[in-house]
């Protein structure tokens, strides 16, 4: 059978580190292939270059038999390849159709053809089975809804070949299914589908052929019929899965952070978090579970401060810090890992020192008096280099030298070196590799060992069940259930987090 | 610890030396194109400056050029564009010189009494635009423009009918601060250093105000926790709010101290030249300022390299209509081309450097690895 996409030799360099070394991928017209490997293991790069995002510095890609050179996603869209990215790109504010249009109107005489475009959509949605209303407005749309959009959006404008960069991580598990059934229906339809993913059931039950990727390697092109999920895991890993399950339970009587009736109004007055009443004890983690969008961040940023609450108290062990600053909020032991390091997180061009000292600099050691303490805080920051194995040439270089684990590590350390009562941690692990993955969670067990309440916000439904005392969901704004992370599998916690199974009693 | 200190010295003098570089040979295809010998105009430029009271003429003009820098600076520092200096100072300086000839006081307190008036000015102005960012969420760039306009074209200009001196004079203006209100020159400090006469120029005491300016800017950006803050809501102002720091007293700090140190920027005129406020009052060196803070890269000694720098080549400017080699405009254009070029050469060299970090960071964390 012909090739649908063949690249040979790839290889990307980026400052300190090497991205892509050497990587073949081979991918058969009519299947689904799909690339996988941890976080950082260089896939997406792999699909921006195949998508002409990006410029390979060695390397050879040819589509359909033919070599090409890719200067432009458009360049890729020419030769009928499109993606769907992990973060969607449509405008919440335009209808279905709408979406799929923009940027490639059919036009009749100066005038956008609508009844064709229409005619059009409705052809390609239906001979790929792709239901959706073509005049909801997108902001109405549940997240699998928008996936179809933005996969029609691609189908649209002709692709043959559909790079699908981790579908699947923020679907429901019921979703999912909707998604992979949509998939086996395009690959019948003819499309080659290569999509990314690094869970392993998900990929043994979808794709015809498997590739990993290792630390910028290609490792190997595997069936899933050959392999087991153990065995791919292996692969992936290079050794054994490290697992977030904690030890006996450390739960104490004594009530660190108390919710009353939070709610969080959002600019047009909605409540995106609606009347949450919440307890975290010493030495216990709260996982709060939930499809992203649903007032997880809203309640992390009032718990710390960061945005304003309309009603309701929050109360750190005897202090109301309902209305506190952030600065009070973290004098009073409160510590805080966002979910987004680089956006929230670090000071990227500034040194390692500074970083750490970022929430801390009204206090010894970083601040001596009005001024800041470069000696103590260079100090502290080599305690946690040493402490949390930041791995680093010295504390003088800017965070942005630093890869995503270990920038992470820094992140966490800062936080947990200071002795905090209350541990709020978004997504610890988003992003980085299974190492430094593993030693964050050691550092989350060891942090609940000694006593200190932790808030879990994750999307990984292994971490959060792995990890927490006790799980709460959120749907639309409320804390919709309370569950025991011991009696529950992650399909189940996906249903309270779609609403499809309710808890009596719990809101 | 040698190497990578020197490497990074050499890249914090990479993109001023590519900037002149840029400059000269801009200006010197301008000047050839416009019939001027290039070298000629470089060197009556250079052989120029050596002169002591050329010198002297560079120091005055890059005192205000400094402060105002520094001015400018402490807003760039955290991603705020006072664009305000201008209006700023001109109105600090109205004030303090009415406020000046109205008293007659013992000279270091008449002096310092000036000296506070202006900064006070100077900071309310500019905490105005503070303030309506903060409570309004106007942007600053077009607050302060405006404010340029009501200082100048409202405030002062209204005043100055009531407050002027009437001595009949063509240049009217406010009254003369007296004796005691006066800042002494530092020519005695000159004749330290060689007995030659500085043919009637005068060097300003306010530079020592400008050299403690620089200090204090120092201290207070690079040492204190304040200036952490400040740099830390410069580089992320999201990560500066999620530990702890407050935007909005950010923003309302950064404008008051950015306004209290324009406020001194007319000093020179108002305490060692004309004493006075008046209709030739010079103008623009808030806006110099911003081009200066640019080219000095808003760090205490980077600002004071490109203050000397454009007063050097503001001093020139004379001495090229003089001498001939040139028109004086070349000037104008050699200053826009440093500003144009620097700004894409320290952006340039900033990603060399960065690229630079990022592999020796991870080289040497493979030499250690093995």
């Amino acid at each position: 059978m012909a090739n649908a996409i063949e690249l040979v030799g790839i290889t990307k360099r980026f400052p300190g580190v090497i991205a892509n070394d050497n990587v073949n991928l081979t991918v058969e017209m009519g299947e689904i292939h799909a690339v996988c490997g941890e976080n950082g293991a260089g896939k997406s790069t792999l699909m921006k270059i195949l998508y002409g995002m990006q410029a390979p510095d060695e390397g050879r890609i040819m589509v359909n038999d033919i070599e090409v050179k890719l200067t432009s996603p458009s360049d890729a869209i020419e030769l009928g390849i499109g993606m769907v990215h992990q973060h969607f790109m449509l405008a919440d504010q335009l209808t279905v159709m709408e979406n799929v249009i923009l940027g490639s109107e059919p036009m009749k005489r100066g005038i956008i053809d609508l009844a064709g475009a229409r005619r059009h959509l409705t052809e390609v949605s239906e001979s790929y089975g792709l239901t959706v209303d073509l005049d909801d407005l997108v902001e109405t749309l549940e997240v699998g809804e928008r996936q179809r959009v933005e996969i029609i959006k691609v189908l649209y404008r002709g692709a043959d070949v559909l790079i699908l960069d981790e579908p699947t991580a923020v679907l429901v598990p019921q979703e999912v299914e909707e998604l992979f059934h949509n998939m086996r229906d395009l690959k019948a339809a003819g499309t080659s589908i290569i999509f990314i993913d690094h869970k392993l059931d998900e990929v043994l039950e979808i794709a015809d052929t498997i590739t990993v990727i290792r630390q910028g390697h290609t490792v190997a092109t595997v069936k899933p019929g050959d392999v087991t999920a153990h065995e791919l895991a292996e692969l992936m890993i290079g050794s054994e899965l490290p697992s977030p399950q904690t030890t006996a339970s450390t739960v104490t009587d004594e009530v660190a952070l108390t919710i009353d009736g939070l709610t969080v109004l959002d600019i047009d007055d909605r409540a995106v978090v609606d009347n949450v009443s919440l307890r975290v004890h010493r030495g216990e983690i709260v996982g709060v579970a939930g499809v992203e969008g649903n007032g997880q961040t809203e309640l992390i940023n009032a718990i710390v401060g960061t945005e304003p609450q309309s009603s309701g108290t929050i109360t750190l062990f005897d202090n109301d810090i309902s209305l506190a600053s952030v600065a009070a909020r973290r004098g009073l032991g409160l510590a805080y890992v966002p979910q987004d390091r680089h956006q929230e997180g670090l000071l990227l061009a500034a040194p390692l020192w500074e970083n750490a000292a970022l929430g801390h600099h009204t206090r010894p050691p970083f601040a001596k008096g009005i001024w800041f303490d470069r000696e103590g805080a260079r100090a502290r920051t080599e305690q946690i280099r040493a402490a949390f194995d930041v791995r680093t040439p010295n504390v003088d270089v800017p965070a942005l030298a630093l890869s995503g684990g270990n920038q992470q590590k820094l992140i966490i350390g800062k936080e947990m070196i200071s002795d905090p009562k209350l541990f709020i941690a978004a997504h610890p692990t988003r992003g980085i590799d299974v190492g430094a993955q593993a030693a964050v969670w050691q550092d989350i067990r060891d942090a609940r060992a000694a006593g200190l309440a932790t808030l879990l916000i994750s999307a990984d439904l292994d971490e959060l069940i792995g990890l927490s005392d006790t799980i709460v969901v959120m749907l639309r704004g409320r804390l919709v259930a309370i569950l025991d992370p011991a009696e529950i599998t992650p399909r189940d916690l996906g249903a309270y987090m779609t609403g499809v199974a309710v808890q009596q009693g719990a809101a | 610890m040698k190497v990578p200190s020197l490497r990074r010295l050499g890249f914090a003098l990479a993109a001023p030396a590519m900037a002149v570089a840029v400059a000269l040979v801009v200006s010197s295809i301008v000047l050839v194109i416009s019939g001027s010998n290039p070298l000629a105009a470089y060197s009556d430029m250079i052989n120029n400056a050596s002169k002591l009271e050329t010198s002297i003429d560079i120091l005055n003009r890059a005192t205000p050029l400094y402060i105002s820098g520094v001015a400018a600076a402490i807003g760039f520092r955290m991603n705020l564009f006072n664009i305000g200096v201008e209006g700023q100072y001109l109105l600090a300086a109205f004030f303090a010189s009415v406020a000046g000839g109205a008293v007659n006081l013992p000279p270091i307190i008449h002096v310092s009494m000036v000296l506070l008036v202006a900064m006070a000015v100077g900071a309310a102005w500019s905490g105005l635009a503070g303030v309506l960012k903060v409570t309004r969420g106007v942007n600053e760039v077009i607050s302060t423009i405006m404010l340029n306009f009501i200082a100048t074209g409202g405030i002062i200009a209204g005043l100055i009918v009531v407050w002027q001196d009437n001595t009949g004079q063509v240049n009217s203006g406010t009254t003369p601060i007296p004796k005691s209100g006066r800042m002494p020159d530092l020519n005695s400090w000159v004749e330290i250093f060689t007995r030659e006469i500085g043919k009637g120029r005068r060097l300003t005491g306010v530079l020592l105000i400008a050299i403690v300016v620089g200090v204090a800017y120092h201290l207070f950006i690079d040492r204190s926790r304040l200036g952490y803050e400040f740099r830390a809501s410069g580089y992320n102002p999201f990560a500066a709010r999620a530990g702890g720091i407050a935007p909005k007293n950010m923003v309302l700090w950064a404008m008051f101290l950015s306004g209290a140190i324009a406020g001194l920027v007319g000093m020179v005129e108002v305490l060692s030249d004309s004493y006075r406020y008046d209709q030739s009052f010079v103008r623009g060196l808030g806006f110099q300022g911003i081009a200066v803070a640019l080219l000095g890269r808003n760090t205490p000694l980077g600002i004071i390299v490109a203050a000397l720098l454009f007063g050097f080549l503001d001093a020139s400017a004379g001495t090229l209509q003089v001498s001939g080699s040139a028109s004086r405009e070349i000037v104008v254009i050699m200053q826009a081309t440093i500003l144009l070029a620097a700004v894409v050469a320290y952006e340039v060299v900033n990603r060399l450097r960065q690229k630079d970090e990022a592999k020796t960071a991870s080289a040497l964390l493979a030499g250690s690895a093995s």
